[in-house]
């Protein structure tokens, strides 16, 4: 009975911590932010050698093999440094949706690349956790018809697609009959977009099904929950800073207890989704039968601590936390985005509902 | 990550499970029954008082963490007692193991664990109730006596308590934390008088206390002379994990499920209605968390490893939740959750109207959620500590 990191795991947060840490953490983000770069080619090459790229696709295919739950705590981490990179889309739920329906031939060719990094790989699966506009992907004779929004890790050479029956996909970025239009979101870490196709010549993964769409929408939740925590985390420990150094009446804002407060609210809610979150990790992959219920909370759960710390910690820092300056609100705007994609808090609840309330 | 269990430790768990299916019937329920032949029952089996030595009327088992877990899962599994609880067990019997004299464990220990011996907790005071330290109840030796005069408050089961454990100031001219002594005494020794006070849940289940010129024995003191803060601090850390269990909140959590399976409002039940399924979803996705927040403590204890901050939080978010949930309920329930008693269509004997104001209690005793904050900015995240105040 062990419910914590390994050293193993440990070290990997510590191993990408460092690297974004040295990247430049908030400033590399901001530098992002100021356009110019279409992806943070800096980034993506130092996490591909880190063998982040490749963390869920196994040795033969040069990636590390290693499980859900460790995809988790590296979204933490980059969470925690708002880093501009693709991950969710491109590092987990691509490998993972190969890895269990790509014939031997996608897979052997695929996978290598994507653990490599030579190949980033977006993913277009929203409809199926509430499509918006009614949005939909239909296939007809292997060729794809109509709109995914927002795709996640939109700037990609490649993209899975999945279709209104669960099957799965895969096309160039540059296919013909493909339009590809950047949604500029507040979050701007994190390119997502809408991709519109006309009958687009298209690679089924012949091994898809219903099953499988809803085993990659569990895991990416826990990612983005991962992700929120990280970066919820990151806003507290930058408030308990600013209060421990700015003074107002002759003595330090945090030594008030309104102020005190509202940090010891943002630490009791947030300590207890840290093992939350590695008990939905950990459930994707050892616990099947809890695997959808624990994302849904994670996911709705984290969702709602993630926005509450992401207000006070603003609040925290005044009219400080307002500005770009302190550079509080990427955080800010990273919870926010982690609270829409794959389904907001009301919607991923409901799906709980169901899966409690049956009879 | 290894949430499995050893073979040891599944086979147990069966031995308990086959344990609950034979004997559960006996267990009192709602007040009914035979407790303190449960009590026993439970003793014998290792169920209750499981690692207390035997030469101490415990059942004298290796303390396994696990094991313990195990037996409180499988009792709130099943929705039946285990075992008397109350400021006796919960709190001196720890205490008496960790700072008592051999003689207090082998007279104090047994009899508690029985049932035999109820106690109440004489801490607060009218003056003195957070800043607990400032408690004024003095006591002045006098040859071979203490001699006990002020007054206590707030103290729950005075009115049924054979003893007291109690907190008095035995050197008035040292610092406030260290004039503090740690004194156990007869409910029957003369010159103590309760007064019951009514609760909001309209039962007298604490007291008013006032002790005049009451003469305890000077042996009958825990740790010595000025040390009562600390031994009162030991205890302190044995009830605020009791008072939110995350075992027991989840089967509160299944019976409310029920509870919206039967009720309707217009014809629909209230666990078609999407708001309250929300709402139900929002406490449930929070008792979950508190769930894996308290697997994360108990592997911690197992592997003496530290998590302190999620061990901080426990008391403040449970005790917040449980109300909440209860709250929840009487929604749920509606124009019939204002019913409280006398009614025959009270729902499960008023539990949920009970609870919810049972669980603000919780809120405000055994250090008030505000003071648990001031606990976790200070000593969890490290932030500047009060200004002490000049005390008079
Ligand atoms: C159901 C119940 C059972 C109890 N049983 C017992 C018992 O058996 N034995 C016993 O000794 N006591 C018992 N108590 C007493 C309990 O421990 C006290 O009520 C509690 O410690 C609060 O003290 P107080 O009531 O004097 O409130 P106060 O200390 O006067 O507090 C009033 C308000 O001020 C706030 N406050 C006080 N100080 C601070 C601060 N420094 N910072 C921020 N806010 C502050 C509090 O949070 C609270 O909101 C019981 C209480 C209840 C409700």
């Amino acid at each position: 009975m062990q419910f914590d990191l390994s050293d193993e795991q440990a070290m990997l947060q510590d191993t990408v911590h460092r690297f974004l840490a040295e990247a430049g953490g908030l400033e590399r983000a901001r530098a992002f932010a100021a356009g110019g770069e279409a992806r943070a080619v800096d980034l993506a090459t130092g996490l591909a050698q880190l063998g982040v790229t490749g963390l869920l696709v196994a040795e033969e295919h040069g990636g590390s093999g290693l499980t859900l739950l460790d995809a988790a705590l590296v979204a933490e981490v980059l969470g925690r440094h708002v880093a501009p990179t693709a991950f969710i889309g491109a590092a987990v739920l691509a490998p993972m949706a190969l890895q269990r329906a790509g014939s031997r031939s996608q897979r052997d060719h695929w996978l290598p690349r994507l653990a490599a990094g030579s190949v980033t790989a977006g993913v277009a699966l929203s409809e199926h956790a509430g499509a918006r506009e009614d949005a939909a992907v239909e296939a007809r004779d292997g060729r794809l018809h109509g709109r995914a929004l927002f795709v996640i890790d939109h700037e990609a050479d490649i993209y899975v697609i999945a279709d209104r029956q669960g099957g799965l996909h895969l096309i160039a970025a540059d296919a013909a009959g493909l339009t590809r239009t950047r949604l500029n979101t507040i979050d701007v870490t994190r390119p997502t977009g809408e991709l519109r196709l006309d009958g687009v010549a298209a690679e089924p993964l012949e091994g898809a099904n219903p099953a499988l769409i809803r085993d990659l929408i569990d895991a990416g939740r826990v990612m983005y929950a991962a992700d929120t925590l990280g970066a919820a985390q990151e806003m507290l420990d930058r408030a308990v800073a600013y209060a421990a150094d700015r003074k107002q009446f002759g003595r330090p804002i945090g030594s008030f207890q309104a102020v005190k407060h509202m940090c010891a609210e943002m630490a009791a809610g947030l300590e207890p989704c840290r093992a939350l979150v590695w008990y939905a990790g950990h459930a994707l992959g050892a616990l099947p039968g809890e695997a959808s219920l624990t994302a849904c909370h994670a996911k709705a759960h984290l969702a709602e601590v993630g926005t509450m710390v992401a207000r006070t910690a603003t609040e925290v820092h005044g009219g400080m936390g307002f500005t770009d300056l302190v550079g509080l609100h990427y955080w800010f705007k990273r919870i926010g985005f982690n609270r829409q994609m794959l389904g907001g808090p009301q919607r991923v609840r409901e799906e709980a509902a169901q899966m409690v309330l049956s009879g | 990550m290894d949430l499995s269990y050893s073979q040891e430790h599944e086979a147990f768990r069966s031995e308990v499970v086959a344990f609950l299916r034979e004997h559960a019937d006996a267990a009192p329920r709602a007040g009914k029954g035979d407790a303190k032949a449960w009590q026993k029952l439970l003793i014998a089996h290792g169920y209750a008082a499981r690692t207390i030595p035997r030469d101490y009327g415990g059942y004298g088992a290796e303390p396994d963490i696990l094991k313990s877990r195990i037996i409180a899962e499988e009792f709130a599994r099943a929705q039946t007692s285990p075992g008397m609880g109350g400021q006796g067990i919960s709190m001196l019997v720890p205490t008496l193991l960790e700072m008592g004299s051999e003689d207090q464990k082998r007279q104090f220990i047994g009899p508690t664990l029985s049932g035999d011996l109820l106690w109440c907790q004489g801490y607060s005071e009218p003056d003195a109730g957070s800043d607990l330290a400032s408690l004024r109840t003095k006591a002045v030796l006098d040859g071979d006596d203490w001699v006990v005069s002020g007054q206590k408050i707030w103290t729950s089961t005075a009115h049924l308590a054979d003893w007291i454990f109690c907190l008095v100031r035995t050197e008035p001219e040292a610092a406030k934390h260290e004039g503090i002594s740690f004194l156990l005494f007869s409910m029957k020794t003369p010159g103590i008088e309760v007064r019951p006070l009514v609760d909001m849940t309209g039962v007298a289940n604490f007291n008013e206390v006032f002790f005049t010129d009451v003469r305890v024995p000077k042996h009958q003191i825990v740790g010595r002379r000025g040390e009562g803060w600390k031994v009162a601090n030991a205890i302190l850390k044995h009830e605020r994990g009791s008072l939110a269990d995350p075992n027991t909140m989840l089967s509160r959590l299944n019976t409310l499920s029920e509870l919206m399976k039967t009720e309707t409002v217009d014809g629909r039940r209230a666990i078609d209605d999407p708001v309250f399924r929300d709402r139900l979803m929002q406490v449930h996705g929070r008792v979950l968390a508190m769930r894996c927040n308290d697997l994360r403590l108990l592997s911690a204890a197992v592997n003496k490893t530290p998590a302190s901050l999620a061990g901080m939080v426990v008391k403040l978010q449970g005790t917040e939740l449980r109300h909440e949930l209860e709250a929840l309920a009487i929604d749920v329930m509606g124009e019939f959750g204002l019913l409280y008693t006398g009614s025959p269509q009270l729902r499960t004997q008023g539990s949920w109207q009970r609870d919810y104001m049972f669980f603000l209690g919780l809120i405000i005793g055994g250090g008030t959620s505000q003071i648990q904050k001031n606990i976790i900015a200070e000593r969890g995240l490290g932030m500047p500590r009060e200004p002490k105040t000049v005390s008079t």
